[in-house]
């Protein structure tokens, strides 16, 4: 057991250190939640192609660098840390991308990965409807079969960056037989947003950000070479596009790493916890504010070391491949709950160091304000919704990793 | 990077298991806490006998480490199954006197070549009392020798000569007395504190690894627990709020055991960074272990609050464990500072 890097991990974070240090642009792009960042990360997202940074784990042949778990988590923890800008490809890179490694074809591979990788074709997850959140076998919108392909209709909403986003992904229902399971009979499509039939509605966020969308469909037509896996078979696939979603790629330790250490500079500079020494032996003393909050900063730091460990232990596994590489089943539910958890907690612990300032938002003209913790705060919040939300998740961990009793449903 | 277990070390964790799972443990704790230390020396001989004890005794002196990835395995096993003793004090000691034979304190030298081979043998229980740990000595009345750190800044390494009454613990396995003051003069000086000081590293360490395996523990019998018991018609393992509050607890041991091996890996290299590295572990392991004895005694119900029960000696191990070398707050204190 060890955590020394070999001679080859080395050199790879050493590379994209020095490529991040050159590329990552000055000032912070808008959040690409709008639509001017939106373009702004677009050609971010071109810029990182044209390094053969935009989708490390890929094969080479489809712009990536067939790097192992291990390299993207080191590249992850160098991107994190040279503050780059958050990832507007995301879906299509750490979602649909494995989808198509386990079940595409290697037309849909070739087709598909290298304007995803280049940032041309920016891809929305279009899984939950109006009826069906957590139930989302439940969900009604329908594929029905024509010449050549598949007419959809229905609505889809909550679909992150829909508002600008090129193409999407999500489940459709074929014909049901009777008494049949709710998740048979589901296909598993491709669909374009900017095409005669598609409406989309943006919605407004929690965080006033206008990405957000719903989607209606009329009668969309699809060709066949659209369809992933086999046509009725879309809830074994979408089952490991849902472990992709809360195994590791999608929040990867490196984010919580960097913002861990970005929260101990800030209770040192708050706190004038300039040195070790004062901040022992509290135990003998008996409890004071300030300590409360210095034990919530070390449990954010422990957090997300643990976090990172676990991750390595996890990408050490010799069945950890590389590019659809994360999704580990049920245990990816541990991942999905411990994060965005820990992300809550490392941003109310530094909205509480920065005391009243704490409240104003990152574009607020005030320059005394909160360095960037707001807006962060604001998206943590729902991190337990998304993705499966921790209840769910605290179902599968107790039924499929602690084998207690399914629920009547 | 292979940051896993090899082959080894799993198959080290089995014999442990297997060793410890046929030895009525809860039985032995039960005899070490009225004072009746016979079957509990004996479960350290057979420990002795597979190298538990000699894992951070050094080679040099009969021992087979330092080896603190299989030290956590060992320990980790030794809490799942409740072993009384002072393994966490036993580590420190091995720690403590090697690293003073080996440096400048060359008066140390025949005191380690006397007691780190016994130590490694299992034969020979030695405990310690340092500023880490609190002024009590760990099964002083069970130890062969009872070493303590003293004097201004922690500069005196003492044998004692003996030790007070024991203090009931909240745990009654652990029973706790003050080293008598006097006795042997073993060592002076700063290299004194600084080996200490990483003698306290790897006790905090051991004790982490304990917390694990006792929260481990406390969880396998909690969901073989829920799963039998029926209420409203139904196993009580069912319920939504009893499956949330186990997931959560598997959740926390699950992430403090790679703490736990990072702090192995850091132990291994001694390096700066050690210190914070077990600190976290042992904030991890702790509450995790911790909130596992909560959880179990919630949901076992009134049974679970029974002396008669043996959930008892893992619910009370957790929650001794949790503020022994090293309290939740004071090891935050060291994440930070490290
Ligand atoms: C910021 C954000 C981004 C999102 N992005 C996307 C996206 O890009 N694409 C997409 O398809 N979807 C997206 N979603 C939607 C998300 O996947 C759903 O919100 C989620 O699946 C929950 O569904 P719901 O909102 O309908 O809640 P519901 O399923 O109605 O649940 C409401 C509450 O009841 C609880 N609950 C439900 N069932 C149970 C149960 N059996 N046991 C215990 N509690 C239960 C839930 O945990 C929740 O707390 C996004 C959501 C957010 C907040």
């Amino acid at each position: 057991m060890d955590l020394e890097l070999t001679e080859r991990q080395r050199a790879f974070r050493a590379g994209a250190r020095s490529w991040l240090a050159a590329h990552v642009p000055a000032a912070p792009l808008p959040s690409l939640e709008t639509a001017g960042g939106f373009t702004a990360h677009r050609a971010w997202e071109r810029t990182l192609a044209a390094g053969r940074w935009s989708a490390v784990t890929w094969p080479e042949e489809y712009g990536g660098r067939g790097a192992s778990l291990v390299e993207w988590l080191l590249f992850e923890e160098e991107y994190y840390a040279a503050g780059a800008p958050g990832r507007v490809s995301q879906n299509g890179i750490s979602l649909l991308a494995p989808t198509l490694f386990a079940h595409g074809t290697a037309a849909q591979r070739a087709r598909i990965l290298p304007p995803m990788a280049r940032g041309e074709v920016i891809w929305a997850q279009a899984w939950s409807e109006p009826e069906s959140g957590s139930d989302l076998a439940s969900l009604r919108s329908t594929a029905r079969r024509t010449a050549g392909g598949w007419l959809l209709s229905g609505q889809k909403t909550w679909s992150s960056r829909a508002a600008f986003a090129d193409r999407a992904f999500g489940l459709f229902r074929g014909h049901r037989e009777e008494g049949a399971p709710p998740h048979r009979g589901l296909t598993y499509l491709m669909f374009p947003l900017r095409a005669p039939g598609v409406t989309v509605r943006p919605i407004g966020r929690l965080d006033g950000k206008p990405a957000f969308a719903e989607l209606f469909l009329d009668e969309v037509f699809v060709p066949d070479e659209d369809v992933i896996g086999e046509p009725g078979q879309g809830w074994r696939v979408a089952m490991s596009t849902a472990g992709d979603e809360r195994g590791l790629t999608l929040r990867s330790p490196g984010r919580f790493t960097a913002s861990a250490r970005r929260l101990v500079a800030l209770w040192r500079e708050r706190a004038g916890n300039s040195g070790p020494g004062g901040a022992c032996g509290a135990g003998d003393r008996g409890a004071s504010a300030a300590d409360g909050l210095r034990d919530r900063v070390a449990d954010a730091v422990i957090g997300a070391r643990a976090y990172e460990l676990f991750a390595y232990a996890r990408a050490s596994r010799p069945e950890a491949g590389s590019a659809a590489g994360a999704a580990t089943g049920a245990e990816s539910s541990l991942n999905k709950v411990f994060w965005s958890e820990l992300d809550i907690a490392l941003h109310e612990t530094a909205l509480d160091l920065l005391g009243p300032v704490g409240e104003l938002a990152d574009d607020a003209t005030d320059a005394a304000g909160g360095g960037g913790w707001a807006d962060g705060y604001t998206f943590a919040l729902a991190g337990p919704i998304y993705a499966g939300t921790n209840e769910i998740q605290r179902d599968l961990i107790a039924e499929r990793l602690l084998g207690l009793p399914r629920e009547r449903r | 990077m292979e940051f896993l277990l090899d082959r080894a070390q799993g198959e080290f964790g089995r014999t442990v298991d297997r060793m410890l799972g046929g030895a009525h443990t809860a039985q032995v704790v039960r005899a070490w806490a009225r004072g009746d230390h016979g079957p509990g020396r004996t479960l350290w001989e057979r420990l002795g006998g597979i190298g538990v004890t000699a894992l951070a005794v050094p080679e040099t002196h009969e021992g087979v480490g330092p080896l603190p990835v299989e030290l956590a395995v060992a320990s980790v096993e030794s809490g799942r199954h409740a072993v009384p003793g002072p393994l966490a004090e036993t580590a420190a000691v091995a720690v403590l006197l090697a690293a003073l034979a080996g440096g400048d304190a060359a008066q140390v030298d025949p005191a380690a070549r006397h007691w780190l081979p016994r130590i490694a043998s299992g034969r020979t229980l030695v405990t310690l009392a340092a500023a880490d740990g609190g002024p009590y000595a760990l099964d002083a009345d069970a130890a062969d020798a009872v070493f303590t750190v003293e004097g201004a800044g922690g500069e005196e390494l003492w044998l004692a000569p003996g030790h007070g009454r024991v203090q009931p613990s909240i745990d009654p396995a652990r029973r706790l007395a003050r080293p008598l003051p006097g006795g042997e003069l073993l060592a002076r000086g700063p290299a004194v504190a600084e080996a200490a000081g990483r003698a306290a590293d790897w006790a905090a360490f051991v004790t982490a690894a304990q917390s694990l395996g006792t929260g481990l523990a406390l969880l396998e019998r909690t969901v073989a627990y829920v799963k039998g018991r029926r209420q409203f018609g139904r196993a009580v393992g069912s319920f939504q709020a009893v499956k949330h509050r186990l997931a959560d607890v598997l959740i926390g041991l699950e992430f403090a055991r790679p703490l736990l091996y990072g702090a192995a890996v850091a132990l291994a290299s001694a390096g700066p960074g050690a210190r914070a590295e077990v600190a976290a572990a042992k904030v991890a392991a702790g509450e995790a272990g911790y909130a596992a004895a909560r959880a179990a005694l919630q949901l076992h119900g009134a049974i679970g609050y029974t002396d008669e029960s043996d959930l008892s000696l893992w619910i009370r191990r957790a929650g001794a464990l949790r503020s022994a070398w090293g309290t939740p707050s004071v090891c935050r204190a060291r994440v930070l500072a490290g």
